[in-house]
């Protein structure tokens, strides 16, 4: 027996006459030998997927380990900085510029473009409530970053480990085959993917970033519990009437859903405004100067205070001024926009979704695959870079200690990390999206007097801060 | 409960060690039958052997770190590259092929027929491992003498409870130990408490283990171990306790040796040889056994 089956591994290159062969044996090492088998396959080179690739590619632990990372689209190639800034932004937190800066990623990012905000302000359309976030030793908070930006750093920085982890762009994987429960059939145990041109491959690990309707969640089964709001995010490239410091992200809660104005630069600011279907198709087809005057409107109108929330917003106020003589952040003004960059207006429907489990067997879901989440704390690709982190740690270690990386045992550790801080942030996004939605007196008043409590009272707000910061 | 569950698992690997070697052998016979019935459920990480699975939690970092620090330097994603590893009563590969993965070439033996197939089956899939592993049916004795002084490092993991003659076992590892070379062990302690445990609760009440799975008598403790070791010419640089929670069905590290323990003996190196060899001699005529 001993014999024959070495026999059999000399053979494993080749795969020529294995097909023939009766003995069980050769004829496992024949299927193997007709697909390339993977440490790990990432599927979608989105900022999650091909940020997850690159964490791989440049740990350590991962050296000698094959990855592969597949993207449906083109490869794009930024070979100079376009002058227009594009219209999809990102926030970056502190803790994903961490993970990007880890594989090498920032140093792009930096000597590209990037925009760091120190305060955030957050307010209420119907009332005189309001947050201010900012940090005393004036470190940043966060980063508006350019999708495009992101994204060609972590090209880059993929280029430069080609030797571990292979991109295959432009190729969709049409079916992924899991293997089977019992351990001991004869059919191969790793994850099958079959590509659109029809060739498959064989992965001991696939790790689904393929966007909030994930084919990789479909094919492991894994149920996901979603809706979509009833509204569509409007962005756009907004030019400020005059040059400014500009390091403030504002946000302000309108009845028909949140507003955000993001630094760019001195001069420009990025829109992302959440609003009713009919209304963000009227905002991207409304003409330039209407449309800066209704974003002008949404920042400093105060058509939807009342006189009783403002005298009961202000009675709190003077009350948390009596307790509190010290300083409780002033409002402060958000720079009034000129125009519009032409062309940089576009509309998207939101929704939120959560999968039941981030992990199965030899599976493992990240980003927008594992939940999806409404733009307005500004965490959607935080929450994804997020899961990268986590997920590289806790492979790197299972790398590091010999185990099968497509094992159960380090991929719960990583679904119990992350679905207890995603969990809590999702559930905190939707109850403000909600809570926002109303003009209705009494939910007004409450949320009048949260916010100005919450402004208040410093420990809660740097508790937020900091979960916000990971 | 947590013993029924080591006893399990102790009981299949082991059975490895001793099978047929023609002419002498620390093989146990009777005991390779029970095994055989359960060949092919090593790699069902929920089943019988659930705790052998969770043990590569101690047992391959324990392996792992006490091999670096011999090393000057390690290549990075294979830090055992370059070491020859005996992983005797290797069962279905549950160590051997991390070991593997770690870079290192290791020949997996076991007396049992059926789990070397199971073994062999399942790295058949994995090309890496089908390259850097190779295993054998066949006992440490009948190996020996191919493979004076070979290898880096022993791993003998819930092998030694299940051996007929510890000292003849001991004294072929060592034969087949480089110089400097580590030998690691892992097994259960002969205590009242291992025998209360291990045998009348796991066999007897509880009936996770088929009875007979285990013999207390043949149970090692860390003293008789150590003295052993000593006596063949290697140094024991580290014995720890183990500890399973069959509720978490996690392991520990463990201050107390009194259950499960973990042991690290490195071969003494060319200078020291001729010293212990001579303390082999007196010690093969010392104690018998």
């Amino acid at each position: 027996m001993a014999a024959r089956l070495a026999a059999c591994r000399g053979r494993a290159g080749p795969v020529a006459a294995l097909g023939r062969l009766r003995d069980p044996c050769r004829r496992w090492s024949g299927a193997q030998a007709a697909d390339t088998v993977y440490d790990v396959v990432v599927s979608g080179g989105g900022l999650v997927g091909a940020a997850m690739a690159c964490a791989l590619g440049y740990d350590s632990h991962f050296r000698d380990k094959k990855i592969l990372l597949l993207e449906g689209g083109p490869k794009k190639v930024m070979e100079k900085l376009p002058e227009t800034y594009s219209n999809r932004v990102s926030s970056i937190s502190p803790g994903s510029a961490t993970l990007l800066s880890s594989f090498g990623a920032w140093d792009h990012i930096s000597k590209m473009r990037h925009r760091a905000f120190r305060r955030m302000q957050v307010w209420d359309a119907c009332s005189e409530a309001l947050i201010m976030f900012d940090r005393d030793n004036l470190e940043d908070m966060g980063y508006i970053v350019e999708n495009d930006v992101i994204l060609h750093a972590l090209t880059t920085q993929l280029e430069a480990v080609s030797d571990r982890v292979t991109v295959l762009y432009r190729s969709k994987a049409v079916g992924y085959t899991r293997p089977a429960p019992f351990p001991m059939v004869d059919s191969s145990p790793w994850v099958q993917i079959t590509l659109s041109d029809g060739s498959t491959l064989q992965t001991k690990l696939l790790i689904g970033a393929d966007g909030h309707n994930s084919g990789v969640r479909q094919a492991a089964g894994i149920p996901n519990v979603s809706w979509n709001y009833d509204q569509s995010a409007v962005v756009a490239t907004l030019h400020l009437s005059e040059a400014a410091e500009n390091d403030v992200a504002w946000q302000r809660f309108l009845p028909s859903g949140p507003i955000a104005l993001l630094p760019l630069s001195d001069t420009l600011s990025s829109l992302v405004w959440s609003t009713s279907h009919e209304h963000a198709a009227e905002l991207v087809s409304m003409d330039e100067e209407q449309f800066v005057d209704a974003i002008n409107s949404a920042f400093w109108s105060d058509a939807n205070h009342t006189d009783f929330i403002d005298s009961a917003g202000t009675i709190l106020q003077q009350a948390i001024g009596l307790l509190k003589p010290t300083k409780v952040s002033a409002r402060q003004l958000p720079p009034s926009v000129a125009r519009v960059e032409a062309t940089s207006r576009v509309l998207f429907p939101l929704g939120l979704g959560h999968a039941a489990e981030y992990v199965r067997p030899r599976v493992a879901l990240i980003g927008d695959a594992a939940h999806r989440v409404h733009p307005l704390a500004g965490q959607g690709v935080n929450m994804g870079f997020g899961d990268v982190s986590s997920l590289a740690h806790h492979l790197s270690m299972a790398a590091f200690d010999g185990k099968d990386l497509g094992g159960m045992s380090h991929l719960t550790g990583y679904e119990t990390d992350r679905q207890r801080h995603n969990t809590a942030l999702l559930a905190a996004t939707d109850l403000l999206k909600r809570l926002y939605s109303t003009s209705a007196a009494p939910l007004v008043l409450l949320r009048t007097w949260g916010l100005q409590a919450t402004n208040a009272v410093s420990p809660l707000k740097e508790q937020i801060m900091a979960f916000a910061s990971q | 409960m947590n013993f029924a569950y080591l006893n399990k698992m102790e009981s299949c690997r082991d059975p490895g060690t001793r099978l047929y070697s023609t002419s002498q052998t620390t093989v146990d016979s009777s005991e390779v039958r029970t095994f055989r019935a359960l060949a092919h459920k090593w790699w069902d990480e929920q089943g019988a052997y659930a705790p052998l699975h969770s043990m590569n939690d101690l047992r391959v970092p324990f392996i792992r770190d006490n091999l670096l620090k011999t090393l000057t330097e390690h290549q990075p994603g294979n830090p055992l590259s370059g070491m020859k590893i005996l992983d005797i009563g290797c069962g279905g590969g549950l160590l051997t092929e991390p070991l593997g993965r770690l870079g290192a070439s290791v020949t997996g033996i076991d007396p049992v027929d059926e789990n070397i197939q199971t073994a062999q089956h399942h790295k058949s899939f994995d090309p890496i491992l089908t390259k850097r592993i190779e295993y054998k049916a066949c006992s440490l004795e009948a190996i020996v003498e191919e493979n004076i002084e070979t290898f880096d490092a022993i791993v003998a993991s819930e092998v030694v409870e299940h051996v007929t003659d510890l000292e003849t076992f001991i004294r072929c590892c060592c034969r087949v130990l480089k110089p400097g070379g580590s030998l690691f062990i892992t097994t259960i302690n002969k205590t009242q408490l291992s025998y209360a445990l291990g045998i009348v609760f796991a066999e007897q009440i509880a009936g996770l283990v088929p009875k007979g799975t285990h013999t207390w008598e043949k149970f090692v403790s860390p003293e008789k171990l150590e003295s052993i070791l000593e006596s063949n010419g290697l140094s024991v640089q580290t014995v720890a306790g183990m500890f399973y929670n069959p509720f978490s069905g996690y392991w520990h590290w463990s201050q107390n040796t009194s259950l499960n323990y973990a042991a690290h003996a490195v071969k003494s190196t060319a200078q020291e040889t001729t010293v212990s060899a001579e303390l082999v001699q007196s010690g093969e005529s010392g104690t018998p056994s």
